[in-house]
């Protein structure tokens, strides 16, 4: 179904810029929020004793709501530079994005408190788990809804039904892949800090490739629906960005894979790691290529959400444009700072 | 009945219901952060295991306040979009930047610190544990003024346009929005409010170790506390005359709807200053304990106790030229009126509860005297009060928040939009009912989780240094001989 739009019109250099810095924001989001969001996914799988346990705390303890702020910053700005994206999404998608919210809530209060022993451990755990894997899989059909398109009124809100409507084949797949990557992700940070030889490194290493090959099967999935169930939609319009794009970072995904895959074969847990992490590059960009230059596109009777439709003002994105570079600077010297100063494998010394 | 099929009250409960919980904790938060800061500065000067341990003493307690401040704030950001779809399509060009920025600025800066003051004593330097620690609270004030910037904008816009097809209001001058009239006011009177509450607590754990008296250390911390907290709370309780002033002279130029409904004022005239009353909003009429001093309020905003200002009545029916009151700033106003007695009672209240604080400052000025002789208990009563005193801070910055709130209804932004039109399109009545029982189940669960910890922590108080190294050696005997095992 071709996608409505009667003015689609072209965006102007800032909003294409920050069409990308979204894109930028929301990786970071990816990158470092994945790996704490999959240790807690996987926190009953790899952790079974008090120690292991709090081992897998720990070892995101320091770090885990920096790294949630790149999920604010990134809503922020969406808020700041697409408005009428960010109402459309967050309204249309309400169910779905208080699960995500509820979920968040649950393990932040999980991780800070279960260490406290206050004798609810069992309601912690239960927590930090859930509140980990449904922002993750959520994440995932997000994206795959927003890609494949949805129906939108003549006010440019949301008219398809609550949750359920979102629960179509493309984007249950993206969500798929969404959670087992950042599970992957997980397993790969818990791999990276538990003591060499515990049996909490030795499930971690264990469950790297299976959740690779998840991560790659559902891909294949995922790109076979889009083009053979949806008919690729985006191209059929003619107003997307060349299929090139979308190659280039489908090689990128191919070559994070293998190159996980052979790192993880030759046990070095430091680069399976980083090539864990080729993949939201790849993902995030094949995603922003397909979007481009639309935001949300609609299924009808409305028009589509567009980069040049929604785009704040060039004053505003100016403004916007001077707050990040004054602002990423320092969060990147920040995380210089905190990686390093918790930088190695856990002891048991970090425990107390 | 019909109130739980309309989705603008049910937006408006839910938002209500998760920001007066999110703003219970932000403001301890923020409070405290100074505290935290106060006390590694203090322990960076005399290196004693008492000071460190009372850093970490406050550290705890103030992570476990800002991690649900953190959670909670995610709600607050989501449910523009959620639940305020239209708010953000009208507000987006100025609105969104605020909150991008405090994110960016300040949320990184407090999370990422904050990370470094819980895990990393023995990983960094004395010093840049210390910078740390004054980071850390910096960034939750600097997050603050973002915030409150947003906010403020919404009370006294400034620095845009609207749209001519009225669908947006787009930004014109990015200080002249973000400096609006009542941001610098705002801005004060709430940090200070927050600091003064930071300060009843710290008051209060003094006065439960002096009630409590387990062991000299404890003592000795009651004293030290209570100490701390009346210094800051007499700075920052005098500062807020001057703070308080300045908010509510702003109003008064600025919102002439709210400053009728503070002080219940239907007709024209000069405004004066009641003590209490009530308002009956059926007979459009109100009944005051005035003080003897007619057009008090009026002479604290401009100096002339014959300053006229318009009354409810004539606010109400807009749109209104204002040009003719010289004390009111703006030209002139649209209509409409918020819930008078409401915002009546609020304003009142806060007020009667500033008078409150002074007297608990002195009552805790009282007991650190009587507890100079350690050899004897420290009267209960006393002692009790002032337990119970952050209550007076918490009430008051509650009662402010809903005048200011309530008292800009109709209007979502001043003037500009109303809230009944800023709702969400596409959200239903029954979905929200869903969000608003399980906001209640969660927030009940955090709540009690909270109390429970914190309470435990204030029980337990600073841990010394010498039970802290026998610990730290135990478990490093046990490491090692772990590693010993696994080699």
């Amino acid at each position: 179904m071709p996608y409505i739009d009667p003015t689609l019109m072209a965006p102007t250099p800032l909003q294409a810029i920050w069409f990308l810095l979204i894109g930028v924001l929301l990786l970071g989001y990816f990158i470092l929020d994945g790996f704490d969001l999959g240790s807690g996914g996987l926190y009953p799988f790899l952790a079974k004793d008090e120690q292991e346990k709090a081992f897998v705390r720990r070892s995101i303890g320091p770090l885990w709501d920096g790294n949630e702020v790149w999920l604010l910053t990134g809503g922020g700005a969406l808020f700041a530079a697409f408005a009428p994206a960010y109402a459309t999404a967050f309204s249309g998608f309400y169910l779905a994005i208080m699960l995500v919210l509820f979920g968040l809530i649950a393990r932040a209060a999980a991780i800070e408190f279960r260490s406290l022993g206050d004798g609810l451990n069992k309601l912690w755990d239960a927590a930090f788990f859930l509140g980990s894997a449904l922002p993750a899989l959520l994440f995932g059909v997000a994206v795959g809804n927003v890609i494949e398109g949805v129906p939108l009124d003549a006010h440019g809100d949301y008219a398809g039904l609550p949750l359920i409507g979102l629960l179509r084949p493309f984007p249950l797949v993206c969500g798929v892949i969404s959670l087992s990557q950042i599970l992957l992700q997980g397993a790969s940070w818990q791999a990276l800090k538990a003591p060499v030889g515990s049996a909490l490194h030795q499930r971690s290493v264990a469950l790297r490739t299976p959740l690779l090959i998840v991560v790659a099967v559902a891909f294949v999935l995922a790109t076979a629906l889009y083009f053979g169930l949806l008919g690729d939609p985006h191209s059929a319009q003619g107003a997307g960005l060349p299929l090139l794009f979308r190659a280039v970072f489908a090689v990128v995904f191919v070559a994070g894979v293998v190159a996980a895959l052979l790192f993880q074969r030759k046990g070095d847990d430091l680069w399976s790691f980083l090539a864990a992490n080729i993949a939201p590059v790849a993902l995030i960009g094949i995603s922003a290529t397909t979007l481009f230059p639309y935001l949300i596109p609609s299924l009808g009777p409305g028009p589509s959400i567009t980069v040049a439709s929604a785009g704040g003002t060039e004053l505003a994105l100016t403004c916007m444009t001077i707050i990040a570079a004054v602002g990423v600077p320092l969060v990147l010297v920040y995380h210089v700072i905190i990686y390093r100063t918790f930088r190695g494998r856990l002891s048991v010394e970090d425990l107390s | 009945m019909e109130l739980l099929t309309d989705v603008a009250f049910l937006s408006r409960f839910q938002f209500a219901l998760t920001v007066i919980f999110h703003f219970l904790f932000v403001p301890l938060s923020i409070g405290l952060g100074l505290f935290v800061a106060l006390a590694e500065t203090r322990y960076y000067k005399t290196r004693k295991a008492e000071d460190k341990a009372a850093t970490r003493f406050w550290a705890r307690i103030f992570t476990t306040t800002f991690v649900i401040g953190v959670a909670t704030g995610i709600t607050m950001e989501f449910s523009f979009g959620t639940n305020w779809a239209n708010y953000s399509r009208f507000v987006g060009d100025i609105f969104g930047a605020p909150l991008a920025a405090e994110a960016l600025l300040a949320f990184f800066l407090e999370s990422v610190f904050l990370g470094v003051v819980l895990f990393a004593r023995e990983k960094i330097s004395p010093k840049l544990y210390l910078v740390s620690t004054w980071l850390v609270w910096f960034g939750s004030a600097l997050s603050a003024l973002w915030i409150l910037i947003a906010n403020s904008w919404m009370q006294t816009p400034a620095g845009y346009d609207v749209l001519p097809d009225g669908s947006k209001a787009v930004i014109t001058d990015f200080f002249g929005a973000a400096l609006n009239p009542s941001t610098v006011p705002r801005y004060l009177h709430t940090v200070d409010a927050l600091l003064i509450l930071g300060s009843f607590c710290v008051i209060a754990v003094g006065a439960y170790y002096l009630l409590r008296r387990r062991t000299p250390e404890q003592i000795a911390y009651g004293k030290r506390f209570i100490k701390t907290g009346l210094i800051t709370g007499i700075v920052t309780v005098v500062l807020m005359l001057p703070f308080a002033h300045m908010q509510a002279t702003q109003v008064a130029e600025q919102q002439p709807a709210k400053l009728a409904a503070m002080e219940g004022q239907w007709e024209d005239g000069p405004v004066g200053f009641a003590l209490a009353g009530v308002v009956d909003e059926k007979t459009k009429s109100s009944t005051l304990l005035e003080l003897p001093f007619p057009g008090f309020t009026s002479f604290l905003a401009t100096g002339d106790s014959s300053t006229a200002y318009p009354g409810l009545n004539t606010v109400e029916k807009g749109p209104v030229d204002l040009t003719s009151y010289k004390g009111v700033a703006v030209d002139s106003y649209p209509g409409g009126i918020p819930p008078v007695n409401v915002t009546f009672q609020a304003y009142h209240i806060m007020v009667i509860l500033f008078g409150a604080m002074v007297l608990w400052l002195i009552l805790a000025g009282v007991l650190l005297r009587k507890s100079r002789d350690e050899s004897r208990p420290a009267p209960k009563a006393l002692a009790y009060l002032l337990v119970f005193g952050p209550l007076i801070p918490f009430l008051a910055i509650q009662a402010g928040w809903v005048v200011t709130e309530v008292g800009r209804q109709p209007w979502v932004v001043y003037g500009l939009l109303k809230t009944n039109d800023a709702i969400s399109m596409s959200v239903s009545a029954p979905e929200i009912l869903i969000t608003i029982a399980l906001f209640i189940v969660f927030y009940v669960v955090l709540f009690v989780a909270w109390v429970r910890i914190v309470l435990g922590m204030i029980k337990t108080g600073p841990v010394l240094e010498t039970a802290e190294a026998a610990a730290a050696g135990a478990t490093a005997t046990k490491a090692n001989a772990d590693r010993k095992g696994g080699e």
